[in-house]
């Protein structure tokens, strides 16, 4: 069980996990300090995809740099656009028109189900189940079909422009959503049934990897891993940006910590996300997508800037120190799983190595986003 | 002891709710395509490699100012033209995509004020060689005027 | 060539053909049965319905280099895989598919199949002992716990229907159930013992250890590829690891075809003998019945996630093991009554 036990340091063995290892879900490595199957520390290797995203602002225009925020979160690339958009818009004060504001909220949440989804097929094959995963793409692939027919893409998205958008959305995509919609909610309570009801996967998850608020406050984490120990912040909702005060949606708070509360709580959000492109799509106004006045070089006055949102795995903060030239100064991004990810030495101690990799999924790492 | 007989009769219920969710898809036919034998229609806004676009006379409408050049993040296209005699404008000889750095953001097409470029629908782009993805974009015109 | 010799190396060569056809097919209906549970066809392109997949994928396996990591206990390693698949050939002599088809009836015929079950897993703990990988360490170490723990219930489970039938011989035990479906041991009714609720119970014990003992999914702990790569075969290339992957299947079939003979009847018509060939007691009955129970195997093992070794353990020594522990004393006291 996962009593704690005592470990002895002199009678341990180091496990090398990654960076190829098929829970780490990417090239992250973590080199585990066992004593039999119980964990005596895990130290984090990073590195391995190091890209230089924050330097390569520093060498591009404003709207040069739009693509690459695409690739940090891969599985949530329409969050992060939407963060750069936003910081960019607050630096050179772009009004934003109504409808673009909508068309925004209404993908964003879009993304953030299919981010779900991928986390939840992919977690449930961390825990050795394969067919949820088969039918999470297949919902998924409804959403891809919807954004790649206005966005054009299928994954890194680069469909945000400072002031609007890339183009308009269709009476189509309008139409394919709403019946998403009604197939997503038939759909969640086929996932109730085959997953979060079952029996081993409560036994599995339930009072196992434990993560305390006090934890979550000391590493920085946010979003679904904070949401689950009982810290009830939602950038949407406590900092809104963009338009999300006027639509009516719960933040789903669990107070016990541990890998279930993580699970519902994602599992809630898929829910949430569907109420709140419900009440977009009815509130969509009619007009332009884009400015009329919109500066054609994008020259921020000098100064410091910053803007958040949350994305699908938590708060992803954009600081932007300008010159007052075409290029940043400085682009600091501060991406949510890394910090959700430092939990893990601290909080792993003496778990079981399934438990362990089971605790790891529930933290929902992209790796890619970690790097930078 | 009620914990441990519940235990086991609410288990039991979930594993064959569970059953009964996979049964059912079992005879279900596939939602998969059978991807070489046929595929999805593209959608109009896919973004594939960017292409240039013909006049009536099947010239490319460019005409060499550079801003796609410019605007790229990831320097992928060159564009070589000449000025001929007498001419004010240039005339376009070459226009390479370097499609290996190519991140498809549409930062050219966007940027294009004379409706030169636009993304093509083409995704069969597997190859071995990293030379198959530099793109002449002036022959392929050429080719789809014929 | 005497006769009984030649029946001998007769009696081999089908269970062995028998078995490698399995193992080949079973690996093509667990793929397509995957499939179809995944909204996907699964195997399509080589054959009709990718019926030649199997065949092609043997010689793809059999022409692959059989690499020798450096380091490892080379003659260990090297038996694992011949070790995994042996037991499973052996226990197919006393497996009776009809009255009269069987290799080598033997009085004490569910001893040598449990003597051969705890082989197997003799193979997983070497093969993983001797690999050099601390993956394939964990995984053996865990393959015998599990293998410890579910052979009990097991064991105690198949006592019990000895009991009931008085033989240890398989072919006995199957011909005491041919009066037509009630007199099947899964039902609570029996001759000797009057009325046992636990009977149907005593069934679902049987059926789960058997699919934890072939180590197969929700109980592939040993394998457990999320966790420990591909835990005690991670070093195993080419016929190397094909050999433990016929075992699996070989094991897989073993563990039914012992289901059926203890529970369902062996070879016997559900409606009794009505003396014209589909509808009298045959062999088909035995394979219909065993390829429903291996349908079971792979629907369950699309369907759920795999358990920890805490609770499999849990699962067998607070549930399986008192369960058929009391079915067993249930068992001799209604046979001392009636």
């Amino acid at each position: 069980m996962s009593q704690p036990i005592e470990l002895q340091q002199d009678e341990t063995f180091v496990l090398n996990v990654g960076p190829q290892h098929p829970a780490t879900h990417g090239v992250l490595r973590v080199k585990m300090t066992m004593d039999g199957e119980y964990i005596y520390n895990a130290e984090t290797v990073l590195g391995y995809i190091h890209r230089m995203h924050e330097k390569m602002a520093e060498n591009r225009t404003y709207a040069q740099y739009m693509p690459n925020m695409g690739r940090l979160d891969y599985l949530s690339a329409m969050a992060f656009n939407h963060g750069y958009a936003l910081v960019v818009e607050r630096a050179c004060t772009i009004e934003v028109p109504e409808r673009a504001e909508y068309v925004r909220v209404i993908t964003v949440e879009l993304n953030r189900i299919s981010s779900h989804l991928v986390w939840l097929g992919a977690y449930v094959l961390d825990l050795g189940g394969f067919t949820p995963l088969m039918y999470c793409f297949d919902d998924r692939e409804q959403i891809l079909d919807l954004l790649e027919s206005v966005t054009g893409s299928r994954l890194t998205y680069c469909y945000f422009r400072f002031g609007g958008l890339y183009n308009d959305i269709d009476d189509a995509f309008i139409s394919g959503t709403r019946s998403f919609i009604t197939r997503m909610r038939k759909e969640l309570k086929m996932y109730q049934k085959l997953v979060t009801g079952n029996i081993i996967l409560m036994k599995r998850l339930q009072g196992h990897g434990l993560v305390d608020r006090d934890m979550c406050q000391r590493y920085g984490a946010t979003g679904p891993v904070a949401r689950g120990s009982g810290i009830n912040y939602d950038v949407r909702r406590n900092e809104p940006y963009s338009i999300y005060d006027r639509f009516d949606f719960d933040v789903p708070v669990f107070h016990e910590g541990d890998s279930y509360a993580r699970y519902l709580v994602r599992m809630e959000e898929i829910e949430q996300s569907l109420r709140i492109i419900e009440q977009a799509l009815d509130q969509l106004p009619d007009g332009p997508v884009n400015p009329e006045k919109k500066p054609k070089v994008i020259k921020p006055p000098a100064g410091d800037y910053y803007a958040a949102v949350e994305t699908a795995r938590g708060n992803f903060g954009i600081r932007l120190v300008s010159d007052g030239t075409k290029n940043a100064y400085r682009l600091k991004l501060r991406s949510p799983t890394y910090s959700n990810m430092h939990l893990f030495d601290e909080a792993c101690r003496g778990m079981l190595i399934a438990d362990a990799l089971a605790f790891m999924g529930s933290l929902d790492l992209v790796i890619p986003e970690i790097d930078r | 002891m009620s914990g441990y007989f519940s235990d086991l009769f609410l288990g039991a219920k979930s594993l064959l709710d569970g059953m009964w969710v996979t049964l059912k898809e079992f005879p279900k036919r596939p939602v998969t395509l059978s991807y070489p034998h046929e595929s999805v229609p593209m959608y109009r806004r896919f973004r594939g490699h960017i292409e240039l676009i013909g006049n009536e006379e099947g010239a490319p409408n460019c005409v060499v100012c550079g801003m796609c050049e410019r605007a790229c993040p990831s320097n992928c296209i060159s564009i070589t033209s000449v000025k001929p005699e007498g001419s004010k404008k240039k005339v376009l000889t070459g226009y390479t995509l370097d499609f290996t750095t190519c991140s498809l953001c549409g930062s050219c097409v966007e940027s294009c004020n004379f409706n030169a470029v636009r993304f093509s629908n083409e995704y069969n782009l597997a190859s071995t060689r990293k030379e198959d993805f530099i793109f002449d974009l002036l022959a392929r015109l050429k080719e789809q005027n014929q | 060539m005497s006769l009984t010799l030649f029946n001998v190396i007769l009696a081999v060569v089908i269970a062995i053909s028998f078995v490698g056809l399995n193992a080949a097919y079973l690996v093509w209906a667990e793929r397509k049965g995957a499939g179809l549970f995944q909204r996907r066809p699964g195997p399509m392109e080589n054959g009709l319905w990718g019926l030649l997949q199997p065949p092609i994928d043997g010689v793809k396996l059999m022409t692959k280099q059989l690499l020798i990591p450096g380091g490892v206990d080379k003659a260990v390693f090297i038996t694992a895989p011949v070790l995994a698949m042996f037991p499973a050939l052996v226990s197919f002599v006393t497996i009776p598919f009809s009255d009269n088809i069987i290799a080598h009836p033997i009085d004490v015929g569910v001893l040598l199949i449990f003597a051969f079950a705890a082989l197997g897993s003799m193979s997983l703990l070497v093969a993983g002992w001797s690999s050099r990988n601390k993956y394939s360490m964990i995984s053996s170490i865990r393959a015998v716990s599990q293998a410890v723990a579910y052979e009990i219930p097991l064991m105690i489970t198949t006592i019990t229907v000895v009991m009931i039938s008085g033989s240890l011989n398989l072919t006995d035990i199957a011909a005491r159930q041919l009066d037509g479906i009630w007199a099947w041991h899964i039902w609570p009714f029996q001759d000797d013992v009057g009325f046992n609720l636990l009977m149907p119970i005593s069934f679902l014990v049987l059926f789960v250890c058997s699919v934890a003992e072939t180590n197969r999914a929700p109980f592939d702990l040993g394998e457990a590829e999320s966790e420990l790569v591909a835990g005690f075969h991670t070093e195993y290339s080419s016929m190397g690891f094909g050999l433990f992957f016929m075992g699996e299947y070989a094991n897989i079939v073993i563990g039914a075809s012992l289901t059926t003979v203890l529970f369902l009847g062996g070879w016997s018509c559900p409606f009794g003998d009505l003396g014209f060939f589909p509808l009298t007691h045959n062999v088909g009955w035995f394979l219909l019945k065993i390829y429903l129970i291996i349908f079971v195997f792979i629907w369950i093992r699309w369907t759920f996630p795999r358990t920890t070794i805490y609770g499999l353990l849990n699962l067998s020594w607070k549930y399986l093991i008192p369960i058929s522990l009391f079915n067993l004393l249930l068992t001799a006291a209604l046979l001392k009554v009636f």
